[in-house]
C-alpha cells in the first residue's frame, strides 16, 4: 500500500517533466527560437548517444571528485559539529564564523584555490568539501540541539554519563538531520566539482563544458547539462538510499516527511 | 515475602526552590519493601519536582534521600525513574529500549537484551521485540516503558502519571494487569496521579500533596490491604476511602 502510494504522489511530477519536453520538443520543432541557440531534444539525445563515452568518462571523473570532497566534508562537519555541541565555547566562538565563511561565494573561491594548487584533483575536491561542509555541520548542531530534554533525564536518571547520552540519544536523534543537509550537500557537490572544472583542469564534466562551448556546440552543451542532472541525481539517491538504511525506524513515523 | 514495615527508600525534609520561589517545603516520607505509595495533588503542588530531586536528576536545598539506609541525595542511577511521557527511544527497537538501563549500567547489548526478553511474555509485549515503539499502540508502549522502568530498578521505583495519558478503555485494562503484576513483582513504587480512582485502586497508601509550597497535608492508608482485584472498585470500601480524600483534598 505504501509502495503505489508513492507512486501515485510521484505522477505529477513525471506529468510535469513530460510536459515540459514536449513543450521543448514543439517550440524547436516550429522554429519558434532559431535551432542554432535551442536545440531539439531530438539532436541532444543524438549528442549524448554520440558524445557518450567522453561524456561518461568525464562524469566518472566529476562524480569521484565530488563523492570525495563530499567524504571529506561530512568527516570534517562530524567532527566539529560534534566537538562544538560538547564545548559551549567552541560554538560561541565558531558559529559566526561558519556562517561569514558561507558568504564567500563559490565563483571566488575556486581561482584561488587553482592558483594554490595546480589543475589537478586537489583544488575541485577541495570545493566541494568546502561547499558541502556547511548544510551538514549546521543540520547535525541542529540534529543535536532538538534532541528531546526529557529523554536526557530520563537516561540521566538511569547513570548514564555524556558520552553515554551521546551514543544512545543524541548522535541517532541528530541523524534524521543530518540525512537532510546530506541531501543539500549532494547536490551542490556536483555543482561545485563542474565550477571548479570550469577554471582549470584537464578533464571532468566542466571541462567539457568550456570545450563545447568554445565550439559553439549548443546540442553537447544540453547533452551535458543533462549528464550534470543524472550525476546529482544519482548521488541524491544514494543519500536516500543510505538514509533508509541508516534509519530504519523513521518509515513508521506518523509524521510525514517531505524530504 | 515483602515487608512494608522494612523502609527502603526515605526522604526526610527535602526542599527545593527556583528562582527564589519555594516548590516543596519539608517533604518527609517512606516507602517500605514492595509498597506503592501514591502521590496526589493537584498540579502545581510540586509532585514532579519531588521526584526529579528522589532521582538523583535536582540537587534539593535541603534534606536528603537515603535508599536502604546510604545517602543517594543527587547521584542519579540508583532509583528507577519514568518520566510523565513513555519516552521510549524512536530510534531503538522494543528490545533495546527496554533493555537500555542495563546496558547504561554496562552489561552487553546481547545479555541485556535477554534479560528483557524474558520479562516479555509476563508484560504483554511478545512478538514485538522488534518493532520500533512507532509501531505499538498507546497501552503497549505504557507496559515496555514500565518493563524499562522496572529492568533498571533496583527495587524501587518512581513512576511520574504513567497512565494518565491512555484512554479510559486501556487505561481500566492496564490498572487489571498492574495489579496482578504488583503482587509478583517485589517494586516499592511511588506513583504521581491525578486520577483518585486510580490512586486507591492501586496503592497501599495515598499522601496528599498541596499547598503552595508543596507539603504532604495527609496520609490515608488503604483498607483492606493488597492483594486486591477490580471488583475492589465496586465496593463500599472503595467508596468509603475515595469519600475521604476527597474530603481531605477540600480541606
Amino acid at each position: 500500500m505504501k509502495k503505489s502510494q508513492s507512486i501515485t504522489s510521484k505522477l505529477p511530477a513525471a506529468g510535469a517533466l513530460i510536459l515540459i519536453g514536449v513543450l521543448w520538443l514543439a517550440v524547436s520543432e516550429w522554429e519558434l527560437v532559431p535551432s542554432f541557440l535551442l536545440p531539439s531534444p531530438v539532436e541532444v539525445c543524438r549528442a549524448l548517444v554520440k558524445d557518450g563515452p567522453v561524456l561518461l568518462e568525464n562524469a566518472g571523473i566529476t562524480l569521484l571528485e565530488a563523492a570525495m570532497g563530499l567524504g571529506l566534508g561530512i568527516a570534517a562537519a562530524l567532527v566539529l559539529a560534534t566537538a562544538m555541541h560538547r564545548f559551549r565555547l567552541l560554538y560561541r566562538a565558531l558559529y559566526p564564523v561558519l556562517v561569514i565563511t558561507q558568504t564567500i561565494p563559490t565563483i571566488a573561491l575556486a581561482p584561488l584555490l587553482v592558483l594554490w594548487m595546480g589543475f589537478g584533483m586537489s583544488p575541485k575536491v577541495t570545493l566541494v568539501a568546502l561547499t558541502t561542509f556547511f548544510p551538514i555541520a549546521v543540520s547535525l548542531l541542529e540534529g543535536y540541539a532538538s534532541t528531546d530534554r526529557a529523554a536526557a533525564d530520563l537516561l540521566r536518571s538511569m547513570g548514564a554519563s555524556r558520552r553515554q547520552i551521546f551514543l544512545h540519544l543524541e548522535f541517532p536523534s541528530a541523524l534524521s538531520h543530518f540525512f537532510s543537509g546530506l541531501r543539500v550537500s549532494a547536490s551542490y557537490a556536483v555543482v561545485g566539482a563542474v565550477i571548479s572544472e570550469w577554471l582549470g583542469g584537464f578533464q571532468g564534466l566542466g571541462v567539457y563544458m568550456t570545450r563545447v562551448k568554445k565550439a559553439y556546440a549548443f546540442d553537447k552543451m544540453f547533452a551535458v547539462i543533462i549528464v550534470i542532472v543524472a550525476v546529482s541525481l544519482l548521488l541524491m539517491a544514494l543519500v536516500t538510499a543510505l538514509r533508509r538504511r541508516a534509519c530504519p525506524w523513521e518509515a513508521f513515523e506518523k509524521i510525514e516527511r517531505n524530504d | 515475602m515483602r515487608d512494608a514495615a522494612k523502609t527502603v527508600l526515605q526522604a526526610e525534609g527535602i526542599t527545593k526552590s527556583y528562582g527564589g520561589r519555594t516548590i516543596i517545603q519539608n517533604i518527609s516520607l517512606t516507602l517500605g519493601e514492595g509498597e506503592l505509595v501514591c502521590l496526589l495533588g493537584v498540579s502545581g503542588a510540586g509532585k514532579t519536582t519531588l521526584f526529579n530531586v528522589l532521582s538523583g536528576l535536582e540537587r534539593p536545598d535541603g534534606g536528603r534521600v537515603l535508599l536502604k539506609g546510604q545517602d543517594i541525595t543527587s547521584a542519579p542511577g540508583k532509583i528507577s525513574y519514568m518520566l510523565q511521557k513513555d519516552l521510549l527511544l524512536p530510534h531503538k527497537k522494543v528490545a533495546d529500549n527496554v533493555a537500555l538501563p542495563l546496558v547504561i549500567q554496562g552489561q552487553d547489548r546481547r545479555r541485556a537484551r535477554e534479560t528483557a526478553l524474558s520479562y516479555f511474555g509476563a508484560f504483554g509485549l511478545e512478538e514485538t521485540q522488534d518493532k520500533y515503539p512507532a509501531q505499538l499502540s498507546g497501552g503497549m508502549r505504557q507496559r515496555a516503558a514500565l518493563l524499562r522502568t522496572f529492568l533498571g530498578s533496583q527495587g524501587v521505583a518512581l513512576l511520574d502519571e504513567p497512565f494518565s495519558a491512555l484512554d479510559a478503555l486501556t487505561k481500566r485494562e492496564i490498572h487489571q494487569w498492574y495489579m496482578g503484576m504488583m503482587d509478583r513483582l517485589e517494586l516499592a513504587t511511588l506513583f504521581i496521579t491525578h486520577d483518585i480512582d486510580e490512586a486507591v485502586l492501586l496503592s497501599d497508601r495515598v499522601c496528599i500533596l498541596s499547598g503552595q509550597p508543596g507539603q504532604i497535608t495527609a496520609e490515608l492508608t488503604i483498607q483492606p490491604p493488597r492483594p486486591r482485584n477490580m471488583s475492589f472498585a465496586l465496593s463500599e470500601e472503595f467508596l468509603a476511602c475515595k469519600r475521604q480524600i476527597l474530603s481531605l483534598l477540600d480541606g
